[in-house]
């Protein structure tokens, strides 16, 4: 399967690499057939930690939900390691953000945790002792080791945000999409996860991270992702990340592509 | 749903009798009928109380899923949606030369045009620009009022009999049958198992469905099958309590049961025994006293179980928060009063302190220092005698851990988060009371060895309430 798809994309003179964590080949997504990604092309390196930019509305989110197979792409293939990600979601681990779920939900903080490998006991097992210490194992790697029965709206937001990671840790990937793990966390925290993504870094692991605050960026990420509707740089951070490369991405939106994407809404191409 | 309303009247006054192994007791109210249905000894009777108890359980369990899912409002526009399945199936067994009331054909009717709803429903809120909540609306009264429409033209056909049709609005368990019975207890039953089978994935599918599908959980699918669980549910329930208020078999016992804890396996179990229990009484009361609606009585008694649990549920109910909330105030007041007290003898190294000494030291009111020392002499902290106010034996103890856990989080303060020493005293007077052994033992190693050692600390700053003068 895999050699077929490298016959055909070297056919089409394609330069995406088969060793690459994340290929995305000419992805464009929309919703309600207006355009919010357009045209998306590049290949994340492997074993880096990958900050992923962009103002509201550049389609951050979006991008890591088409990747993962949650909405439809209009068009353009994803590949991980030269596998769409059907093939590949055993090495793929996801954080999405924490607003998008109830956090009232009658479970504690183990039960949400041992939610990362459901996907990998598959259907009608139930969980065992065994799955229940990885994931205290993993609770404690996030410092939450206390806070295991606790129910999880009596936890602040920072140790939510640490639960979620602790379900993503279990789901022992190669890759982790991360959809905003800094959001509304306290410093603690938020030193807290960067040390833990620098330690899945430097286990050879691939981490893509959805970002917010700029100032923190050379700091946090190897490699940039800068997205306003379409990729404005993707490189290695000491290289894109430039005033010029800021403007371009977060001044205002790209109004030329936002005006074809209402007429192609309401023309109903 | 003023519509519910009109029908309702419409029908209440034409209540149908049917057959003859109709349980329902006519001229019951003797002892010797009541102790019959009680002890279940009649086969029927027990038939069906054990029927409506299965669709009880079975509406509890899918019911939880549908209460976290924020999906409740689905079942009663599945509900409603069953009403045109139902007289169209009629009218098509009667064309057929049937008498139409063959419940299995009606039920697969009322089943069909459910699914047919739930599946609008979807459809319209996933590819158009309208919302769930319009879409449920939409679905619920369109279909409704199709039903309503074509029950009229039931009526008027020349051919079999209509009457009983509408019981399907408001439930009868009275017209049920032992077959009947059976096959609610059957579809309850198929339903409970398959839940139970999938907890797991219905429970991420209401948790978190984005992390379920990036998982390769099929969440579509897995949706539409809790759907049609709650359709299989709620067209069962159509007989035993009607259309209109199958609803609240699936809302109401989950909602007591979410009362009483914070685990879903738990909830999902108490939400089947409320539910099973609920439909067990009122199927029983119903059939001991004559004309009463069982649906409405089973609604009744959900929603009896439920105010219980607003009221006494053990982890989220009014009574325990209250109790909680009346718990945390005394002892707050009582570590005030220990405190002052220790304070006043500290400042002017005397065994014992006046009321109004006491009473200047801090701003509280003379009543609430009275309830406050009243509560404090009770529990054997305290003293009052002609002399003045005396702390015990057990009271100084006391006094001396709250003063050193105060002036701990104040030098803490002070030290680590760089506060005046002025104002420390307000932000400690809230801390102190929720630290823990652990966090005094953390503050203790984080403050000076020769601190440590003090079994108490001297204030930061100078004691008493601070007069406007002083500000």
């Amino acid at each position: 399967m895999s050699q077929e798809t490298s016959k055909v994309s070297g056919a089409l003179g394609d330069e995406h690499s088969e060793n690459a964590p994340l290929s995305i080949h000419d992805m464009t997504v929309a919703y309600h057939r207006k355009p919010v990604l357009w045209d998306i092309d590049l290949d994340i390196p492997e074993g880096q930690l990958v900050g992923i930019i962009g103002p509201n509305g550049a389609g951050k989110s979006t991008l890591i939900k088409a990747v993962l197979d949650l909405i439809p792409r209009a068009s353009g293939r994803v590949m991980m390691y030269g596998k769409p990600y059907s093939e590949q979601r055993h090495m793929v681990a996801y954080v999405p953000q924490r607003e998008s779920v109830d956090w009232d939900f009658p479970v504690n903080a183990l039960d949400v945790v041992a939610m990362g490998l459901y996907g990998k006991l598959g259907w009608f097992r139930r969980l065992k002792k065994a799955h229940f210490e990885k994931a205290r194992e993993a609770l404690d790697r996030v410092g939450m080791g206390d806070y295991a029965e606790r129910q999880i709206s009596q936890l602040s937001g920072g140790q939510q945000q640490r639960v979620f990671l602790a379900r993503a840790l279990v789901q022992d990937a190669t890759i982790y999409f991360m959809d905003e793990p800094f959001a509304g966390v306290d410093a603690a925290t938020e030193r807290a996860i960067i040390t833990l993504l620098s330690s899945l870094r430097s286990a050879g692991k691939t981490v893509l991270v959805v970002h917010h605050d700029l100032q923190t960026i050379p700091e946090y990420f190897d490699y940039l992702l800068m997205l306003n509707m379409r990729v404005v740089a993707a490189g290695p951070t000491s290289e894109v990340f430039t005033e010029e490369n800021l403007k371009k991405t977060y001044g205002g939106r790209l109004t030329v592509l936002d005006a074809v994407g209402h007429k192609l809404a309401r023309n109903r191409l | 749903m003023v519509g519910d309303s009109l029908c309702w009247m419409q029908s209440a006054t034409n209540w149908p009798e049917t057959g003859s192994e109709v349980i329902a007791l006519q001229d019951s109210g003797t002892w010797n009928q009541v102790l019959r249905v009680l002890s279940l000894s009649d086969y029927n009777t027990r038939v069906v109380i054990l029927g409506t108890a299965a669709l009880g359980v079975a509406c509890g369990l899918i019911g939880s899923f549908m209460l976290l899912r924020k999906r409740s409002l689905m079942a009663d526009t599945i509900s409603h949606a069953t009403l045109p399945g139902i007289a169209f199936s009629f009218m098509l067994m009667v064309a057929f030369g049937g008498s139409g009331k063959w419940l299995p054909g009606l039920l697969l009717g009322a089943a069909l045009s459910g699914l047919l709803g739930m599946g609008l429903v979807l459809i319209i809120s996933r590819f158009t620009r309208i919302k769930e909540d319009a879409a449920l609306g939409i679905v619920l009264s369109v279909f409704f009022g199709l039903g309503v429409a074509l029950l009229g033209l039931v009526q008027k056909m020349s051919k079999g009999s209509a009457a009983g049709l509408e019981s399907f609005i408001y439930g009868k368990t009275a017209s049920m049958l032992t077959s009947d019975a059976l096959l609610i207890g059957a579809v309850a039953a198929l339903s409970v198992l398959t839940v139970l089978l999938l907890f797991k994935e219905f429970c991420l599918l209401c948790f978190d469905q984005d992390f379920a599908a990036a998982q390769g959980f099929p969440v579509g699918k897995l949706d539409v099958l809790l759907m049609t669980m709650v359709v299989l549910v709620t067209v069962i329930g159509l007989q035993a309590v009607g259309l209109i208020l199958v609803i609240a078999l699936l809302i109401i016992p989950p909602a007591a049961a979410r009362f009483w804890t914070e685990k879903l396996t738990t909830m999902a179990l108490i939400a089947s025994v409320f539910g099973g229990v609920g439909g067990a009484l009122g199927a029983a009361l119903s059939a001991v006293v004559p004309k009463l609606p069982a649906g409405a009585v089973i609604v009744l008694t959900n929603s009896l179980f439920f105010a219980l649990s607003l009221v006494f549920g053990s982890t989220r109910g009014v009574l325990v928060r209250f109790l909680e909330q009346r718990k945390l105030s005394r002892k707050v007041g009582r570590q005030h009063l220990m405190r002052a007290l220790f304070e006043c003898l500290e400042k002017d190294g005397l065994q014992s302190v006046s009321f109004e000494g006491l009473l200047d030291h801090r701003s509280w009111s003379a009543s609430e220092l009275h309830r406050l020392l009243h509560q404090a002499e009770r529990a054997g902290l305290i003293s009052q005698g002609v002399e003045g106010i005396r702390l015990s034996a057990e009271g100084e103890l006391q006094a001396a851990r709250i003063v050193r856990n105060h002036r701990l989080w104040e030098l803490f303060l002070i030290n680590y988060a760089d506060i005046a020493p002025s104002h420390v005293d307000r932000g400690a007077d809230r801390v102190e009371h929720v630290l823990d052994p652990k966090t005094v033992h953390r503050l203790e190693e984080l403050l000076d060895e020769e601190q440590k050692a003090a079994s108490a600390i001297s204030s930061p700053h100078p004691l008493g309430r601070i007069r406007k003068a002083d500000a």
